[in-house]
């Protein structure tokens, strides 16, 4: 599918793209590239509940091995993010975006 | 025999383009109303296929699901499965798609495919696709969908004549309808993700995408979504549009208020002094014209904020502002209602729907009528033209402007203070709800569409200056000439009248603001819509003065009023409850009396120490 230039082949914290477990997206900065995982909504701490937060993802197409990246980050503590899903950008804040589990 | 009307309905993720397909089949034909009960926008438009059929079309309210999670939703769950009363079941559903971003339609249409009504995909802004590079293979899609597949281009003309053509062709085999069973069930989350990949499934294997994103969107976004150059911009943005507002419409205002002045001229010379004069000339005519001035200056508002929407900045306005407004208890969906709130109250605490969540809604619903707005305009505008002087400060800003920039800046502060208060007091306990929100690729506004836009608001405002307006304008000319005068008596006529008696009952109350007795009458009708109490300040001092006082009511304030009341009703504005049809649309909108009457109560309250303290400091400094 789409490729993107400036993908960093690393996450911020350091662990490599093929680490099975992956890192919330959440936690990403900008510029961060990588495919998801899985989701875990129940970890989010969102408002809502893990089935509803997964449900309104999964609807703007955050699924398991979607390629997203992410494109800016909000001035006040680096949140909401804008998040390139496939070739959507959703904006989202960063407790939601715990839920998704990317490497 | 003549065939039935048919029933079409428009379903679409949000910015798929739903709109200006719409647009473009129905052009002018179309009528704007709520469904029964809610206050949900019914648009329905009509048109005739190329082979003569009578069709009606509904846009329902854009959505990702059927599952429903806002009043808007619901009712595109609702029509679609034939479970609202009094609406028809769609004879076709025409799932419409942004064909640069078919990920997310072809899911819902996927879920649409369960209902079991005729559906038909319409690959929309496909001019723009093919640009990207971004290629479809319609015949095969179509049949690994299971449905009829059409592109279309809305804006172009003669871009919809494949889509018209296919409707003639499958209502012509298909009517009466095959009756699918409705298999529709609310999806679970399983089921969701599992029709998410049947669509990247299909989509992999029938639409070639291309290998780099829109790069003009990627590049306007560099700057616009940028921590402090994009906050900059939106403030600029916001700037601009309120030097617009007040600059650019003066001209044609000018040239409205001596239409009017003219015409009450001619009824002057052209009927016997009398009752009858005195109604058309000052109650009719520079009653609405008053109002009627105004029109440019909202023209331009929503000028600038459908322009800002089309071009697709609203969602970016939104994700600047989300943590910034989220300081104050705010959510960043709350940017556009409130934004709209600019405009009018009404349309922002309607256009608040995109507020998922109760808490989050209210406290939006609640501050919006605190945003300035354009009903304002006339009331700011009179008082500033007539005490703050026309001269340029720091060599180019104007120093009305930069008053009535002042005057928004205080609405919206005070706005973000009361928000703040309402979340630390009364929901601090509650996490803040989820800030989802796509961001579109940026396209360029259609003249057409801003103009049906433009044009659908206006006719809206001028059916009110024709109706409400009208009519206060009416009963404050009829409270404003009886009693007549008794004979000899050498006060001008208002003096006996019994708008001077209510006036004058209300003095005392309103005195400690610097409010005379003529401001305490325009008040009163200023209640039904703010901008009534220019006209009704009009009518007041043109009875009282004669026919030239209402053409010049400016330069006549200015020897009537201390600058002190003049600054104490300019506070008074930034924050009273004056408009009925607001409160009414708050009730209906939170569904209680009780939200109404907070309203009110708070606005007022803030309207009454406001003016007070404006009043007595502006007096204190020798303003009075």
């Amino acid at each position: 599918m789409t490729e993107r230039n400036g993908a960093h082949p690393q996450s911020p914290s350091g662990i490599p793209l093929d680490a099975p477990s992956g890192i919330p997206l959440g936690l990403a900065k900008r510029g961060y590239s990588g495919v998801i995982q899985h989701l875990a909504a129940g970890n989010a701490g969102s408002a809502l509940s893990a089935d509803e937060l997964e449900s309104r993802l999964i609807e703007l197409g955050f699924v398991e091995g979607a390629r997203v990246e992410v494109l800016h980050e909000g001035i006040v503590g680096r949140d909401p993010i804008a998040v390139r899903v496939e070739n959507v950008t959703i904006a989202v804040r960063r407790r939601e975006a715990m839920a998704i589990i990317v490497a | 025999m003549e065939a039935p009307l048919l029933h079409l309905a428009l379903v679409g993720t949000p910015n798929s383009g739903k709109t200006s397909l719409f647009n473009a089949l129905t052009g002018s034909r179309q009528k704007v109303a709520n469904y029964p009960g809610v206050t949900v926008e019914r648009k329905e438009g009509s048109f005739v296929t190329p082979r003569g059929r009578q069709v009606s079309l509904v846009d329902l309210p854009g959505t990702y699901s059927l599952r429903g999670r806002s009043p808007d939703e619901e009712i595109t769950r609702d029509i679609v499965l034939g479970r609202t009363p009094g609406e028809a079941l769609p004879d076709l559903v025409l799932c419409v798609a942004d064909s640069t971003n078919l990920r997310l339609t072809i899911r819902l249409l996927l879920e649409l495919k369960s209902t079991g009504r005729p559906l038909m995909l319409v690959l929309n802004m496909f001019d723009i696709a093919t640009r990207r590079g971004v290629t479809v293979d319609v015949p095969r899609l179509s049949e690994a969908l299971g449905v009829p597949v059409v592109t279309s281009i809305a804006v172009r003309k003669g871009g919809t004549s494949e889509l018209l053509r296919r409707t003639d062709e499958l209502i012509t085999v298909q009517a009466p309808h095959p009756a699918q069973p409705n298999l529709w069930q609310p999806l679970t989350v399983a089921q969701l993700r599992a029709t998410q990949r049947e669509a990247d499934r299909i989509i992999a294997a029938t639409i070639s995408l291309p290998t780099r994103p829109d790069t003009w969107t990627a590049r306007i976004d560099a700057v616009v979504l940028h921590p402090v150059a994009g906050l900059a911009i939106l403030a600029l943005i916001l700037f601009v549009m309120f030097q617009a507002v007040f600059a650019w419409a003066a001209p044609l205002m000018e040239l409205l208020a001596s239409a009017f002045g003219a015409l009450g001229q001619l009824v002057h010379d052209a009927l016997p002094a009398g009752l009858v004069r005195s109604f058309l000339q000052n109650g009719v005519i520079s009653g609405v014209g008053s109002v009627i001035v105004f029109l440019p200056q909202i023209i331009i508002i929503f000028l600038f904020i459908l322009l800002l929407e089309d071009f697709g900045y609203m969602a970016r306005a939104a994700f600047l502002m989300d943590r910034i407004m989220g300081g104050a208890g705010l959510h960043g969906r709350a940017f556009i209602p409130l934004l709209s709130s600019f405009a009018c109250a009404i349309p922002g605490i309607m256009a608040t729907r995109v507020i998922d969540n109760r808490r989050d809604r209210l406290t939006t619903i609640l501050i919006a009528p605190l945003m300035t707005c354009s009903a304002r305009i006339p009331v700011y505008t009179l008082i500033i033209s007539a005490f703050i002087p026309a001269r340029q400060v720091w060599g180019f800003v104007s120093l009305q402007g930069l008053v009535m920039f002042g005057l928004y800046a205080t609405g919206i502060a005070s706005a973000l203070g009361v928000s703040f208060l309402i979340k630390f007091f009364m929901w601090r306990d509650y996490a803040p709800a989820p800030f989802m929100l796509e961001l579109p690729d940026y396209k360029m506004p259609r003249p057409r569409s801003i103009a049906i836009g433009i044009y659908t608001r206006a006719m809206m405002f001028l059916q009110r200056a024709g109706t409400t307006i009208f009519s206060m304008m009416v009963l404050i000319w009829f409270l404003a000439s009886f009693p007549q005068p008794p004979a000899g008596a050498t006060d001008p006529a208002i003096n006996y009248s019994l708008a001077a008696m209510i006036g004058k009952a209300l003095e005392p109350l309103l005195a400690p603001v610097g409010f005379n007795w003529q401001i305490a009458v325009a008040l009163i009708p200023g209640m039904a819509a703010r901008e009534v109490a220019v006209a009704a300040l009009g009518t007041v001092y043109a009875i009282e003065g004669g026919k030239e006082a209402a053409e010049q009511i400016g330069q006549l304030l200015a020897t009537k009023w201390s600058l002190a009341t003049a600054l104490s009703l300019l506070a008074w504005y930034i924050f009273a409850p004056q408009c009925a049809s607001t409160l009414a649309v708050i009730r209906r909108e939170t569904g209680s009396w009780t939200w109404m009457w907070v309203t009110f109560g708070y606005m007022f309250a803030l309207a009454y120490a406001a003016s007070f303290a404006t009043y007595n400091i502006a007096v204190a400094l020798g303003a009075g």
